[in-house]
């Protein structure tokens, strides 16, 4: 794990069960201030529970969770320094769009004069200046969204949490929302941290991402080390699509595939493990090799196939290649300097070093 | 000519439709008549004669139908007839706030649960209305009078043999025993439809557990309290059989009072314009209800 100084939010083998379900499993994380933090994961994975139990909506069954060094374990909701954006807003309805965002001010005690002036600043910073008397059902579901985060920015959280508040959006407006959101968040310097099924939402918007499955936290880096250098077999096809290669650890430098054929490819494993070669489609460089039957690539890195099949794709081209015994996609760009191959071509695959990655179950 | 024609199917369209629609609607009408030709023989009409009524004469031989006049009503002004409107109201409205105070955090706890502990207490709740109302109320008799479990309890604890039987606490007792199921169904169907992320939303927002019952649940499951006080409020308010069995001679509430004077003092008029007040209070009762409550029941 990353050494970060006074952590905003700081979980030490946290464990959450529901009579027998263990929902989160004892999970370590610490989440910086100021910073974008992104959960990851197939519903189910428990990443929206340990955002709960960050919000004090549900608590840990065992261990510790702090936010700015103070335990909070079973504090209630009200008595945290941090606030949340609901999945689907969770607007009240019978209040208007000010109401709705000054609610938190007044239930804290400010004065209902000041609680408006802040809440109107705060909806004039999500650009629905003019809306304070709608009601949230007079509203799109973007501008609804909007009304989300003013009502919980208003009251300066220490961390803001999101449980999938772009999951009810169309596409267009969820891009728009992701790029409001991280200026948002950079104009405001508190961290968020953000639930999500979307991997390239998470990939796009975020400084960190924890990736989750089945209650446990499988890998936390940055976007570029978790696509890059995938902790497991799980992560490697959660985040973006790839190509597995099963295969057995021979030594700390080769692999040996399914064929039996020796690929180099380093990894920390021990000699005789089960792995296999997560080759990204865009990484794999296709040639045309001929009838040119020696091993293709330079050092070991690489392997020979047919085109079974290619599909046009617009900005990109997927091709089908079947290897000895089993078909990989590759993917290249669609552009002029790229030659364009046929099926029935015999192709030479290789990658460089860094383009595939061992990993285990 | 595609324009011509475009026009004329936009002129002629909707007037099909509607024809249609007023076809489809004659249709079920239809379907509507037998019920509504039953309410109208069996309540309507009786309704009108005792509206008639409550403008006639008593006479010593019966009921003088030629002279209209506003006699009865100016007798609600009397007062021991203001006495027994404003108990019975009295009680009604008792009745209506203790089932209030005890049906909200049952519907709470029951639109909490999950769905087979809510439907196993649902039919707990409906449980009562298997057994005869009179024999329930009966048994309330026993148990509020002398030397019942209620006697026996008082002097056990040393403050002699207690006797709730023929009060107003055991008529508000038994009134509040016998509607109970009709402010928790309303509650519970309205509080079951509460979204408990707002819920959790308040909290977030800081609100104290009291604060979201204030500010967000109360409000968003008004439409059940409204419908559910006048569910109880309206039938308490004439009841009879309850406060006659419970409540002795002492305590006449509106519904006694209005038989005893078609059968005892044979004053149809008078009776007649007190049914008339009673269903006017009634009447308005359930208009609100209409507009404020009915529309999300």
């Amino acid at each position: 794990m990353e050494d970060i100084k006074n952590p905003a939010v700081e979980l030490t083998g946290v464990t959450k069960r529901f009579d027998d379900v263990i929902a989160v499993d004892t999970i370590d994380l610490r989440i910086a201030d100021g910073e974008f933090f992104a959960m990851l994961g197939p519903s189910g994975c428990g990443k929206t529970t340990t955002l709960r139990m960050i919000a004090g909506l549900e608590f840990p069954t065992q261990g510790s969770l702090k936010i700015f060094g103070d335990e909070v374990g079973t504090l209630p909701p009200n008595k945290r320094p941090v606030n949340t954006v609901f999945q689907n807003y969770a607007l009240f309805p019978h209040m208007n769009v000010l109401d709705n965002a000054s609610f938190g001010l007044r239930m804290q005690g400010v004065d209902k004069g000041e609680a408006a002036q802040r809440a109107r600043e705060a909806i004039e910073m999500v650009r629905l200046g003019g809306m304070e008397k709608r009601k949230p059902n007079q509203l799109s579901g973007g501008q609804q969204q909007r009304v989300a985060l003013a009502r919980a920015l208003v009251n300066r959280p220490k961390v803001l949490l999101l449980d999938e508040p772009l999951g009810a959006l169309d596409l267009k407006l969820r891009q728009e929302m992701q790029h409001e959101l991280k200026e948002l968040q950079r104009e405001l310097g508190v961290s968020f941290v953000f639930v999500t099924h979307d991997q390239e939402e998470a990939l796009t918007m975020s400084d960190r991402i924890a990736v989750m499955d089945h209650g446990k936290l499988l890998q936390v880096g940055s976007p570029d080390e978790i696509y890059e250098h995938p902790a497991n077999r799980f992560v490697a096809d959660f985040i973006g699509q790839t190509n597995f290669l099963d295969g057995t650890v021979r030594d700390s430098e080769t692999v040996v595939l399914a064929n039996g054929s020796a690929v180099a490819a380093p990894s920390r494993h021990t000699a005789g493990t089960k792995v296999a070669l997560s080759l990204r489609p865009e990484r794999i460089i296709i040639r045309d090799r001929g009838d040119n039957e020696a091993q293709p690539g330079t050092d070991g890195r690489g392997l020979n196939g047919v085109i079974r099949d290619v599909t046009y794709m617009g900005n990109s081209l997927a091709y089908t290649v079947a290897i000895d015994w089993m078909e990989v996609e590759v993917r290249t760009e669609n552009r002029p300097s790229v030659a364009r191959l046929n099926p029935g071509t015999n192709v030479a695959l290789t990658w460089l070093d860094t383009g595939a990655s061992v990993v285990a179950d | 000519m595609a324009t011509t024609v475009e026009t004329i199917a936009e002129a002629v369209t909707p007037e099909f439709e509607h024809s249609n629609e007023r076809l489809r609607r004659r249709r079920g009408a239809l379907l509507a008549l037998p019920a509504y030709l039953y309410l109208i023989i069996f309540f309507v009409i009786p309704f009108g004669i005792v509206v008639v009524y409550s403008f006639a004469t008593r006479t010593r031989f019966g009921t003088d139908l030629s002279g209209w006049n506003l006699n009865s009503y100016r007798r609600l002004g009397d007062d021991l007839v203001r006495d027994v409107l404003f108990r019975s109201a009295w009680l009604a409205l008792l009745t209506t706030v203790v089932c209030l105070v005890l049906a909200y955090p049952f519907s709470y706890y029951m639109a909490t649960r999950s769905e087979r502990t809510r439907n196993l207490m649902l039919v707990f709740v409906m449980i009562p209305f298997w057994t005869n109302f009179l024999v329930r109320t009966y048994a309330w008799r026993v148990i509020l009078g002398t030397d019942g479990p209620y006697s026996q309890l008082t002097s056990a604890v040393g403050l002699g043999s207690g006797r709730l039987l023929f009060t107003q606490v055991a008529v508000v007792l038994g009134l509040v025993y016998g509607f109970l199921p009709f402010m928790i169904l309303p509650l519970y169907a309205s509080i079951e439809r509460v979204d408990p992320r707002l819920l959790e939303a308040s909290r977030d927002l800081y609100a104290t557990g009291f604060g979201t019952f204030r500010r967000i649940l109360l409000p968003l499951s008004m439409p059940g309290v409204i419908a559910g006080s006048i569910l109880v409020f309206v039938p308490s308010l004439g009841a009879y059989v309850t406060p006659s069995i419970l409540g002795g001679a002492k305590t006449t509430l509106l519904g006694s009072y209005i038989v005893t004077q078609f059968l005892s003092a044979r004053d149809f008029p008078f009776g007649a314009a007190l049914s008339f007040v009673l269903m006017i209070v009634m009447l308005s009762a359930t208009l609100i209800y209409f507009r404020k409550g009915g529309r999300t029941l």
